[in-house]
């Protein structure tokens, strides 16, 4: 490659300059194969790079709001363009956010933007985790991906903690109060925390220009670390994949970085930034000027932190009001409780799972292949729990708005929340124990006695009969013997081939009906295409002993994590 | 009353505009018909009213110039008292009908049912009644707003009633929103929003009872729920908030009901919950279609 004499050296102008490029820093091997890197091509792999995307366009849209916006506390009196605040002794933080919303070209909506791009950063970073947790992507060797996940999510919400405090308004310092509270309601240390993070009492004057600055350098620095070290290690080990056809432990099966991937992540760019703009500039969030300056004398009805916090606030609301006094003037406030002690176990129990997994199921082995959630039932189980249990928190945060909106009394919602909070993650745990074994279940039966035709034939004895395909070869008995491979079963006929297939197109269609039919009628019917759909959509169409699926339904044996949905070496 | 009879009994045969009308499209029967003989009579009798109507009203206004002309110098402020007396009265006679269950024969108040109404006064009347909240239809934690009962004249005579036994806060008069904007908000961010929220959207209060949405809430009836202090809500008499502050809290208030969104639709103007509300069923709905649409793409 180096000399110009060497077969296939590039000949034109854009070739000699790239080879140029190449031999100063040797590039084109790393590069290959990143662009050849390849993406599963399933869609719940793009849940992450939403929340990269929201990031992304609040990195844009938040350096923007850092030209205008002074993170200081000096106290000023108000005379811009506003008139209800005219005249109101403020902080130059909330003067300079409300400039920056009412005679700042384009402030308002940039700062509307960059609030819900955090509101659907945070959200997205949920949803992700949901996908990683309930396919067990967490396994080895994952478990490292999993601990930076935890931490990005611990950040995020720290820093929008951080960010939306900063405006110094009525509503986020009633907000920053509860979080010095909190610090004070820490056993020994509280105090010497509080005055390190306030520098004195609260409120004092520091806060916001240290709030500031966490804000626009320390923690997007540090989430900036976490997320290119997230990747880089997802690059490193590759991406995990759900079974199916071809797919094994070894390989991953799905489009290449370049070009299908490149173009539909940078479309999915566009849909993220689209969503929040059009959130931005038509729904109106966080209008600091309608809650006024912030005064520690004054506070709200309905004062809530953003939903990320809320159910820190659901605990506290729920949380019997325990102070624990202890001889010698100590007090442990029943604050520290709910807001301190409970996120610490939730998050450690979060951080720990794989761990945790690891050593109740003693699977320790690598996982590259995903498990459907209704093969790991007590994992999925235990993830609808946690589910219940945060929406009964998350709700209870706004339980007093709910309270005044549908008119039920503020003492109901309190109780209800309460005993939602033990009594629905237990009926959440049962009952999505028994859909997933009644999912596992059916799929079993299909695999044994076919996909039901809604054909009934009616034999010459009188005998009525519903006729099954079955998806592949059968035994004597006529039950199917395809072991169940921890991908999705066909469950329908146009599935394998045995009716038409549906038409594709996403809002109209995009392909004539009369060539599909067509174009199906060519292919061969009956038990060839049945199989061969069977065989598709399973991982090994591999025939194993009989009586295998029945047993592998077994509760006791479906209930363990490492042992449903194993697609390889049934252990029997 | 005969006067207005004749009158309206007068175009029914046809007045005298429409006969002129009728010749122009020709249907006009020539004189000497029996029909030009009913016209004329007809005429001749409309005449007659019309004489006799004018003989009334000239005897009618003489009647009362010499009446005004000859009565007793103080008579506008006996009429005055006479129209307070007959207000009372008939406010009265609305409270015996409507209001004597709960709060007694002598707006004494009956025990579990109703309070005294003593020195409550006009203002806590004007309230209670002109919000709707009385008659209340069952006890329960608060009385809820509803479609006012009393119109606006038999509302002062209960009014008058109440503050004619036992006196107390009377109603305002002259602008409600002379006040300082700024200031208001101060005064309304300090005293009002921590039951009524912010921006005046309402809250919950403890077993049942809530701060009420100020949003259908006129001038008058926010200023007699202060004066007046309903329910839950305590008193701000004048030497705590004063006249002119509680004209500059309705003006707040009714100036940031009055304006617009800036940033777009308002959802509530209830901050972070109708927020997480939106960026779940919107934001993450919509990116989680866009996710799938590009992601199920071959």
């Amino acid at each position: 490659m180096a000399t110009a004499t060497a077969p296939g050296a590039p000949r034109t102008a854009l070739g000699k300059a790239a080879v140029e490029l190449d031999e100063r820093l040797i590039v084109a091997g790393p590069l290959r194969r990143t662009l050849h890197k390849v993406f599963p091509d399933h869609w719940s792999f793009l849940l992450g790079e939403i929340a990269l995307y929201s990031f992304v366009v609040l990195l844009l849209t938040g350096t923007y709001l850092t030209f205008f916006f002074q993170g200081s506390m000096t106290e000023v009196v108000y005379e811009g363009s506003y008139a209800p605040l005219r005249g109101v002794e403020m902080s130059v933080a909330y003067a300079s956010t409300l400039d920056l919303s009412f005679d700042v070209r384009g402030g308002l909506v940039v700062r509307q933007i960059h609030h819900w791009s955090a509101l659907l950063f945070v959200a997205a970073i949920v949803v992700h985790l949901m996908r990683i947790f309930f396919t067990g992507a967490f396994r080895r060797p994952r478990e490292t991906n999993w601990l930076i996940g935890i931490a990005l999510l611990v950040l995020a919400l720290v820093e929008g903690f951080a960010g939306y405090s900063m405006p110094d308004d009525l509503l986020s310092g009633t907000g920053l109060r509860i979080a010095s509270a909190i610090m004070l309601a820490i056993p020994v240390v509280g105090t010497w925390v509080h005055f390190a993070v306030f520098g004195g009492d609260y409120v004092g004057e520091l806060i916001v220009g240290r709030l500031y600055i966490a804000h626009v350098l320390l923690i997007p620095a540090i989430m900036l670390g976490l997320i290119a070290l997230h990747l880089l290690i997802l690059v490193k080990q590759k991406h995990t994949q759900f079974p199916g056809a071809g797919r094994t432990e070894h390989n991953v099966v799905g489009v290449r970085m370049f070009p299908t991937f490149a173009v539909k992540s940078t479309g999915l760019f566009f849909v993220v930034f689209a969503v929040c703009a059009a959130l931005g500039g038509a729904v109106q969030i966080n209008p600091v000027w309608l809650w006024g300056p912030y005064d520690p004398a004054k506070v709200s009805a309905a004062s809530q932190p953003d939903w990320y916090i809320m159910f820190l606030d659901g605990s506290t609301r729920l949380f019997p009001a325990w102070d624990i006094n202890l001889p010698g003037d100590y007090t442990i406030p029943a604050l520290f409780w709910p807001t301190l002690v409970l996120p610490g176990i939730i998050f450690t129990l979060m951080a720990l799972y794989p761990v945790l997994e690891r050593v109740l199921t003693g699977d320790t082995a690598s996982h590259h292949l995903l498990q459907r959630p209704r093969d790991v039932p007590v994992r999925t189980s235990l993830g609808a729990m946690s589910i219940a249990f945060y929406v009964v928190l998350l709700l209870s945060g706004a339980n007093d708005v709910i309270a005044e909106k549908f008119d039920i009394s503020l003492n109901a919602m309190t109780w209800a929340g309460r005993l939602g909070l033990i009594l629905l993650p237990a009926a959440a745990y049962v009952l999505t124990y028994r859909v997933c074994l009644g999912l596992q279940k059916h799929d079993r039966e299909v695999l044994e006695h076919g996909i039901e035709t809604g054909v009934i034939r009616r034999l010459p004895n009188g005998e009525f009969i519903e006729v099954h395909q079955p998806l592949g070869p059968v035994d004597a008995h006529g039950h199917g013997q395809l072991a169940y491979g921890g991908a999705p079963v066909p469950k329908r006929m146009n599935q394998v081939g045995g009716a038409r297939r549906a038409i594709r197109g996403f809002f109209t269609p995009i392909e004539e009906p009369i060539r599909v039919e067509l174009e199906q009628r060519e292919e061969s019917r009956g038990l060839a295409t049945a199989e061969e759909g069977g065989r598709e959509l399973t991982s090994a169409g591999r025939p194993t002993e009989g009586g295998r699926p029945s047993e592998g339904g077994r509760p006791s044996e479906g209930g363990r994590p490492s042992e449903g949905g194993r697609p390889q070496e049934p252990r029997d | 009353m005969s006067t207005t009879n004749q009158q309206s009994d007068a175009p029914h045969p046809g007045t005298a505009g429409a006969a002129p009308r009728r010749s122009r499209w020709g249907r006009r029967p020539a004189d000497g018909t029996p029909a030009a003989a009913a016209r004329a009579r007809l005429r001749s009798r409309r005449r007659r009213r019309l004489g006799n109507v004018a003989g009334l009203l000239a005897g009618l206004i003489l009647t009362g110039a010499l009446y005004s002309a000859l009565a007793p110098a103080h008579a506008a402020d006996s009429s005055a008292d006479a129209d307070t007396e007959s207000a009372v009265e008939a406010g009265e006679e609305l409270y015996t009908r409507s209001c004597i269950t709960c709060h007694g024969e002598n707006l004494e108040g009956v025990n579990n049912r109703g309070p005294s109404l003593i020195g409550v006064g006009e203002a806590a009347v004007y309230f209670q009644v002109h919000t709707g909240r009385m008659p209340l239809v069952r006890q329960e934690a608060d009385a809820p707003d509803k479609p006012v009962v009393f119109s606006d004249e038999e509302i002062d005579q209960l009014g008058a009633y109440i503050q004619a036994n036992g006196g107390g806060p009377t109603l305002p008069s002259g602008d409600l929103r002379d006040g300082d904007l700024a200031e208001g908000g101060e005064l309304f961010r300090l005293n009002c929003a921590s039951c009524h929220n912010f921006v005046g959207q309402g809250g919950a209060l403890s077993s049942g009872k809530a701060a009420p949405s100020l949003e259908a809430s006129n001038d008058l009836e926010i200023y007699t729920a202060m004066l007046s202090g309903p329910e839950n809500m305590p008193v701000f008499g004048d030497n705590q908030i004063t006249p002119e502050e509680k004209r500059a809290i309705i003006n707040y208030v009714q100036t940031i009901k009055g304006a617009g969104d800036p940033g777009g639709a308002g959802i509530g103007r209830l901050g972070p919950a109708p927020e997480g509300l939106v960026i779940w069923v919107v934001g993450v709905a919509a990116t989680l279609f866009g996710v799938y649409w590009i992601g199920t793409k071959a």
